[in-house]
């Protein structure tokens, strides 16, 4: 064991545990400075097994670092810049605390060597991300909250309950590929328990939900942690498992379907997850090295550009407060260069050649074709062409263009966001066209050597006509395009009105049978009950008392103290309780150190 | 602000842009038909001049005519359904 290997999520937690500290003039700078030296500690980290403590009778392994890990850890602290500049001018320090230790959760995921380490940190991630929603504090956002954080610990229990009976099958607590050939119990639950934080149908509700209600930066950051941290685990788990194709490709498609539905910006680009994730999943599923090496580059130049699409959006609503299309359109005088930015991003996430997506899902497709899977391959290439005709088209069409006018208060509220605002969209965007032109700096980091070429003149005409002409559709079908003021309803109808009729069941039957029995009680007991009590009430007067309000008197005066600490907010209450809990662990791992 | 008059000077001549446009496209069914080597094509049905082009079209009004007649049967629904 290195004794001086440094854990880079350990930088960020406990770079948020002091952030309140720092004074006001540092504090711009405090917060640019950790995430960029976390971003430094990922790159300058060395393949090997590292951070490997004995806890009780369990090897825990921290920090599992090869090409796999590597990548993915690289992208997700370049996504924490990012992040973190974006929303650089927010002054409310407890929501960067919540972000950096969401990242820290999908960091300490990713280079988690055993289930507990994995499972520790992936309850991290979901149990930080949830402020991020709250933090909205619009009167939906706890209710969207809550549900968030109850649909992520049914994923958790099906991770734990699957690592349990893997353990005990393997004798073993060490996190490597399963056998996807002969599935077990714990294999699948396993995979639902991924599964569910890839947003796989019909696991996938949860996503636009929360991401849709998220703060302008929070979204930013939840749309390349959870999901992408969950590619990262399939990676590593299920590469080769069948099922996962007819998955991905079903998620590719439903995104692009509800996304034609959609009326809010953000909740769009939601949906393009679950399509984009799906191209993923798939690849998992196909599982050879060109699959695997394209879900990895997928996962890494999708988290840039729907972090520039985020942002965008993110700058739309930040400016505006608006974020539905039919409140919107006609920005291009007020917000140019959030177009531009966006644009570049649409055509990012279209896979247009000279952008990221071109080199990154063309390796998925081809790797379809490759095996044979023609069907797989058309179905993915028909869902890029959903792909450009919402984030390529249909956003930037119906915020910056269109005939819709805006209410006059949106209208005067709309200008370019602040200037790190912009600056973060303004690296994402080089990002993305450097990664799209300068392919060999991507594929050398994969996990397999790369043996593919995106720039074939036959690649670059299948591309551009099929986007091209999605184009022409575009416009000619436009009228029937056109957003409407609705919502539509996913598989989270079932949950949201289960809830419902759980109180109904809870405030009729139950409060029915309840008083009954009551009643019962009144009749039958009460009349005994009171000889009883007129008996023992002599004695309670003479002796009882006397003893009873000196303490009554004490916990009065203790009560008075506390309740002063205490405001009866459940979001603050439940921030202390994880930091507190946050703070053990660390406190635990820096113990096991020594 | 530069870029928004940019944008002004091509909005003002926009059949000009569509013409362009449109121009780019028959080029590109003109180039699949006669330049691009189609050898590292997968299937034989790519071998048709301009197949991309009518898959990228005719996906496109697949999408967007069923997702809305999928939308239509009662999946779209009003704003505050979920309010109470």
């Amino acid at each position: 064991m290195n004794s001086f290997w440094i854990h880079p999520a350990l930088i960020l937690i406990f770079g948020a545990a002091l952030l309140p500290l720092v004074p006001a003039r540092l504090k711009k700078a405090y917060l640019l400075a950790i995430p960029v030296l976390v971003f430094i500690r990922t790159i300058g980290m060395q393949a090997g097994v590292f951070g490997q403590v004995q806890y009780l009778d369990w090897n825990l392994t921290f920090g599992r670092v090869d090409k796999l890990s590597l990548v993915f850890g690289y992208i997700m602290s370049l996504m924490c810049i990012l992040g973190t500049l974006y929303g650089l001018h927010v002054r409310e320090n407890v929501q960067h605390m919540a972000a950096w230790v969401y990242v820290a959760g999908s960091l300490g995921a990713i280079y988690a060597g055993d289930f507990i380490t994995l499972f520790l940190f992936w309850e991290v991630m979901a149990f930080s991300s949830v402020f991020l929603i709250w933090f909205r504090r619009r009167p939906q956002s706890l209710s969207t909250g809550l549900r968030y954080l109850l649909v992520h610990v049914f994923g958790g229990l099906a991770l734990l309950g699957g690592m349990v009976l893997h353990c005990k099958a393997h004798n073993s607590w060490a996190f490597d590929a399963f056998d996807v050939h002969q599935p077990t119990l714990a294999t699948y639950l396993v995979m639902i328990g991924l599964l569910l934080n890839a947003a796989v149908p019909p696991l996938h509700a949860w996503l636009p939900d929360a991401y849709g209600e998220a703060t302008f930066n929070g979204s930013v950051f939840m749309c390349a942690f959870t999901t992408k941290t969950a590619v990262y685990a399939l990676c590593r788990g299920f590469a080769g498992m069948e099922i996962l194709v007819p998955l991905g490709v079903i998620m590719a498609l439903y995104g692009v379907v509800y996304a034609v539905l959609e009326n809010d910006c953000r909740r769009l680009l939601a949906y393009h997850i679950i399509s984009q994730v799906g191209y993923m999943v798939a690849g998992v599923g196909l599982g050879t090295a060109m699959a695997i090496n394209g879900a990895c580059a997928h996962a890494f130049a999708h988290i840039l550009y729907k972090g520039l699409l985020f942002m965008g959006c993110g700058a739309v609503l930040h400016m505006t407060g608006e974020s539905r299309f039919t409140e919107l359109g006609g920005l291009w005088r007020k917000m140019p260069w959030t177009f531009v930015f966006t644009l570049i991003g649409g055509l990012s996430i279209s896979a247009f050649p000279l952008f990221s997506g071109f080199v990154s899902k063309s390796m998925i497709v081809a790797a379809g074709f490759e095996e044979h899977k023609f069907w797989v391959a058309f179905l993915l290439l028909l869902a890029s062409a959903g792909t450009f005709l919402h984030t390529g088209l249909k956003v930037p069409y119906f915020i910056w263009f269109g005939n819709n006018k805006p209410k006059a208060e949106v209208w005067n509220r709309a200008s370019e966001p602040p200037a790190n605002m912009i600056a973060a969209m303004a690296i994402a965007s080089a990002l993305c066209i450097f990664f799209g032109c300068y392919t060999p700096y991507l594929y050398r980091m994969l996990p397999y050597p790369v043996d593919y070429q995106p720039y074939t003149a036959y690649h670059i005409s299948e591309t551009l006509q099929i986007l091209l002409f999605t184009g022409l559709g575009f416009f000619l079908l436009l009228e029937k395009l056109k957003p409407e003021p609705k919502i539509s309803l996913d598989l989270d109808w079932f949950y949201r009105l289960g809830g419902r009729a759980f109180q109904w069941v809870a405030s009729y039957p139950i409060q029915a049978a309840d008083t009954l029995v009551g009643e019962l009680y009144r009749r039958a007991g009460l009349a005994p009950l009171m000889k009883a009590a007129r008996t023992a009430g002599l004695f309670d007067n003479g002796v009882i008392d006397g003893l009873v309000d000196g303490i009554a008197s004490t916990v009065r005066g203790v009560g008075k103290r506390l309740r002063l600490a205490q405001r009866g907010q459940m979001q603050e209450n439940l921030a202390f309780a994880f930091a507190v809990a946050a703070l053990l662990i660390v406190a635990l791992v820096i113990y096991s150190y020594r | 602000m530069k870029l928004a008059l940019f944008i002004e000077f091509l909005r003002a001549r926009i059949k000009l842009l569509i013409r362009v446009c449109l121009g780019v496209l028959a080029l590109l069914i003109v180039a699949d038909a006669v330049l691009v080597d189609k050898e590292h094509a997968h299937t034989t049905i790519e071998h048709l001049p301009a197949f991309w082009s009518v898959f990228g079209f005719l996906g496109c009004a697949v999408i967007i005519l069923a997702s809305k007649w999928f939308g239509h049967t009662g999946i779209m629904t009003r704003e505050d359904y979920y309010d109470e």
